[in-house]
């Protein structure tokens, strides 16, 4: 191999807002790094070719698949997964309404279905439910629940349209 | 599964990237945004590969007006594409496509260059640049050169990129008075590849139609063109019947998706002209 390939990267991120550093294989994908070089397990892996969008994590501020970026491009990122999005209670009512609405039953699928839908609620408005339903079209929950999730996330954006309003 | 790269490199510009291809004896894979070939690697269709990650050539990004012609930098992500005002304008059937492709996470880190570069026969931006009569603009060692859309797809995931090149850009036509652009495509989920798409494109000189996930690489449907120059609509339908070669899989058979073909071209010129089937 030549001096400018590496087969492992050195890469510092901010992380759930926490400076983190690391070294990672070249062909380490950032939802393992996260997972089992972090430990947060929260987002989390499934299909690993960008199919399921269970593994869907925020970067730089949008919502990007975990599986089909690499770590070493994470570099310099501001990366959040589910813990950073819970702890910091940006999507509390989200989760609320989740529960309320009962729009998880294995919930495998959860943390990327909050993530996905974070990203349209926070374009604000209040989606109809073609919409949500095509935003969340690359978030695959094998229960099928899908329409106790719309519910949950109508729900959510009618209650922040109502605070905006108010 | 998990992927097994041969090494990283992260390029600081375009002759940076061209020095580390040119290092990398023939194992050279540029990385964009990743999102075909990070899902390739992980299922070990493509191993051993040194990446050379363009992503953060800034020079690489972005939608100007220049010379008579739109020019999209190679890096410019979809959900960019779907949003720029300059391709509202100039390229409306590229906003239209960005509605189709996959999702929107993958939107957000998706490149035109990427998708051009990588020629999925399915894809849809392939299709819409060989229907716009765009140009390809790609930098190698000897320098630069530019490939019109017509010679540039050759087959199955292979263009005319040589070894050691790299797409830096695209440059389309501005929109003339009167142009119109309509994509229509059927897929059987929303994101899914499509089972056939069309791209059809009005102006003055006449139409362009190309055809995507109906062959190994977009076809410029010649034989419709003519006929729907010549007004025949349903001449035009039988034309494109005629001159695609569909391939028969698990989503669909031949005879199936040259069917849709024509189906979409009916339903595309009726979006094209706004009268109802």
């Amino acid at each position: 191999m030549t001096e400018a390939f590496r087969d492992r990267i050195d890469i510092a991120l901010t992380v759930n807002g926490e400076a983190v550093e690391g070294r990672v294989p070249a062909g380490r994908h950032l939802i393992d790094f996260l997972r089992l070089d972090l430990g947060l397990t929260g987002s989390h892996a499934s299909c690993e070719h960008g199919v399921c969008g269970a593994c869907t994590i925020h970067v730089d501020g949008q919502a990007v698949r975990g599986c089909l970026m690499l770590a070493a491009q994470a570099d310099g990122a501001e990366v959040w997964t589910l813990e950073g999005l819970t702890e910091t209670g940006v999507i509390r009512d989200l989760q609320d309404a989740f529960v309320e609405r009962n729009a998880l039953q294995c919930g495998y699928c959860t943390p990327g279905m909050l993530a996905s839908i974070k990203e349209l609620l926070d374009m604000g408005g209040v989606p109809d439910r073609a919409t949500i339903r095509e935003h969340l079209s690359g978030n695959y929950c094998r229960c099928t629940g899908y329409e106790a999730i719309i519910d949950a996330v109508e729900s959510v954006a009618k209650a922040r349209a109502g605070e905006a309003a108010a | 599964m998990k992927a097994l790269a041969g090494g990283y490199a992260r390029a600081r510009d375009v002759t940076h990237a061209l020095d580390l291809l040119a290092q990398a004896d023939g194992m050279g894979r540029v990385l964009a945004g990743g999102q075909s070939l990070i899902a390739a690697m992980n299922m070990r269709l493509s191993t051993g590969d040194m990446l050379v990650d363009i992503s953060r050539i800034a020079d690489l990004r972005g939608v100007a007006v220049e010379d008579g012609c739109l020019r999209i930098g190679a890096l410019t992500r979809h959900a960019d594409i779907g949003t720029d005002p300059l391709v509202a304008t100039h390229a409306p059937l590229l906003v239209q496509a960005v509605h189709h492709i996959a999702h929107a996470a993958i939107r957000n880190r998706g490149t035109i260059g990427g998708s051009l570069a990588h020629a999925d026969p399915a894809a849809e931006f392939p299709a819409c640049v060989l229907a716009l009569g765009g140009t390809i603009h790609l930098q190698g060692p000897e320098g630069v050169r530019q490939v019109a859309a017509e010679d540039f797809f050759v087959d199955v995931f292979e263009t005319a990129i040589e070894e050691g090149e790299i797409l830096t850009a695209i440059t389309l036509p501005l929109l003339e008075a009167g142009e119109r652009h309509v994509l229509i495509e059927t897929a059987r989920r929303s994101g899914d590849y499509a089972l056939a798409g069309l791209c059809v494109v009005k102006r003055a000189a006449g139409h362009r139609v190309t055809a995507f996930s109906v062959g190994p690489r977009p076809v410029l449907a010649m034989a419709a063109m003519e006929r729907l120059d010549a007004g025949d609509t349903a001449g035009a339908v039988d034309a494109l019947r005629a001159e695609i070669d569909p391939p028969s899989d698990t989503q669909a058979s031949a005879a199936y998706r040259r069917h849709l073909a024509g189906v979409l071209l009916t339903r595309a010129l009726h979006d094209l002209t706004g009268e109802t089937a």
